[in-house]
């Protein structure tokens, strides 16, 4: 078992780690997207009500629920503890450093950006995952997530918060989905281009899609 | 060409630095940016100063020795050594911010030199292949498509400056060591210990203290030698694919 502990306390272990747990995530977000898109079917919230209560109550679903908070834990705790050491290798910095000719910021910034989406993450759960799960323990029956969703987006400052969370969502995904590949050792010129391409893609319409969600409510472009 | 330089000095391992600012004067446009440190050098030890300390060794851009972060670049603003590095690249009157590789596991020896033994105990680790002993082989003896043997020839260039570590917001070495994986790992010659020398080889980068990559790229687009990314994936699988099987042997004997 030394071998396995030695792969996964390495570097490129770590960053093992942090690409398998977040291509794992990204698997949650499209299921997480298209469930909540079902809101624009504008029919009073009966088709995402119907899939909501799925994956509320699906027996499979909530054990990998388990997982999912699992991979969250991993992502974010690994995250931290590798920017932490990132920073450790460098204890002296440098006065004058021209990064912005060598790379994106956006790529330089991951953990900036990962934090935003953490404090994000915290905000949006105590909005209806903790509740909902909390009143089904403690109740057995689930909350109005539909209405909910009404109460909450009717607040500006909080739809402005959401927005923000899904531009460091772009962010972060935009360098993140295709740097899960070349972490993973995924790298050749026959494919080189679909990763990317599907990468940007990617990160622009999932987030667009979440953001609209807090804008279509607050501005009742449903109800 | 008038010059100002904002120039590191630290006496020793031990001691704090901080930068000092000299004035080049009559500096030519054709000098290589060494050529300059040496005259102003000159000119320090003539007024009883002690010289700036740096690193060099072939100035024909091919050893790896000089290591200067020029104007927040790793060997300045053009992407090669800085023994290749001319003063007609900066404009008359500029200010110069001369650094030394910054870096835990690149500590600074004195001014603008820093230690990078780090590098040959990573290539100590591993970093070579078994070879016959006796006469010398035939040349094409092993075939070896054309494409393997360029792709090898191009991790092969890498000259083990530091750069890549001066380069990253993590001082990671990855590029240096993935190009000496790479090389060896593409030819049939390394393929006896390929599994070992990788599992070694990252073992030692990461006891020196090197950071982890996060993939901006960064050292790739510094390298005066123009090595690929991609030679980071590459090791990337063979770690991956060393860790999951390399052989193991039960003690006294059998292997699985």
């Amino acid at each position: 078992m030394k071998w396995l502990i030695d792969l996964f306390t390495s570097t490129l272990g770590k960053k093992l780690m942090m690409a398998l747990t977040g291509l794992f995530l990204i698997s949650f977000l499209v299921i997480h997207c298209t469930i909540n898109a079902m809101i624009f079917f504008n029919d009073g919230g009966e088709t995402f009500s119907y899939w909501g209560h799925f994956m509320g109550t699906n027996p499979i679903i909530r054990t990998l629920e388990i997982g999912l908070v699992a991979g969250f834990l991993i992502h974010i705790i690994q995250g931290l503890l590798l920017w932490r050491a990132n920073l450790a290798a460098r204890p002296v910095k440098y006065s004058v450093s021209k990064a912005p000719a060598n790379s994106t910021w956006y790529s330089r910034s991951m953990g900036l950006l990962g934090t935003l989406l953490l404090l994000f993450l915290i905000l949006h759960t105590s909005h209806f995952w903790i509740p909902n799960r909390t009143n089904q323990f403690t109740q057995g029956e689930e909350l109005p997530l539909y209405k909910m969703m009404f109460e909450v987006f009717s607040n500006p400052w909080i739809v402005f918060l959401y927005v923000i969370g899904c531009v460091s969502l772009f962010w972060h995904l935009l360098h993140g989905f295709a740097s899960t590949f070349q972490s993973l050792g995924l790298n050749h010129l026959k494919y080189n281009g679909i990763i990317s391409f599907v990468g940007t893609a990617f990160s622009i319409i999932v987030p667009l899609i979440f953001a609209l969600m807090p804008i279509a409510v607050y501005f009742r472009w449903i109800d | 060409m008038k010059i100002t330089l904002k120039v590191w000095r630290q006496q020793n391992a031990n001691s704090k630095g901080q930068f000092k600012t000299y004035v080049a004067d009559h500096v030519s446009s054709d000098m290589s940016f060494l050529e300059m440190l040496d005259v102003l050098n000159t000119s320090l030890i003539k007024k009883g100063e002690e010289p700036i300390h740096f690193d060099h060794d072939c100035r024909e851009g091919i050893c790896g020795m000089c290591s200067l972060y020029i104007n927040g670049h790793p060997h300045g603003p053009q992407q090669t050594t800085t023994c290749q590095l001319h003063m007609r690249t900066f404009k008359d009157g500029e200010t110069i911010t001369v650094e030394p590789w910054r870096a835990k596991a690149f500590p600074v020896i004195k001014d603008l030199v820093v230690d990078r033994t780090a590098f040959d105990r990573i290539q100590q680790a591993g970093g070579y292949v078994t070879v016959n002993t006796g006469g010398v082989p035939d040349a094409n003896e092993i075939p070896i498509p054309k494409k393997i043997a360029d792709e090898a020839f191009d991790a092969a260039a890498c000259i083990g400056c530091g750069a890549c570590v001066a380069a990253c917001k993590n001082a990671s070495a990855m590029l240096f060591v993935s190009a000496k994986v790479s090389q060896l790992a593409l030819l049939p010659q390394g393929h006896a210990e390929r599994k070992e020398r990788v599992e070694k080889m990252v073992a030692q980068m990461d006891a020196e203290g090197f950071g982890a990559c996060t993939n901006t790229r960064a050292c790739e687009a510094e390298c005066p030698k123009a090595i690929s990314v991609t030679n980071i994936a590459r090791m990337n699988r063979e770690y991956f694919s060393a860790m999951f099987s390399s052989y193991e042997v039960k003690v006294g004997g059998g292997g699985e």
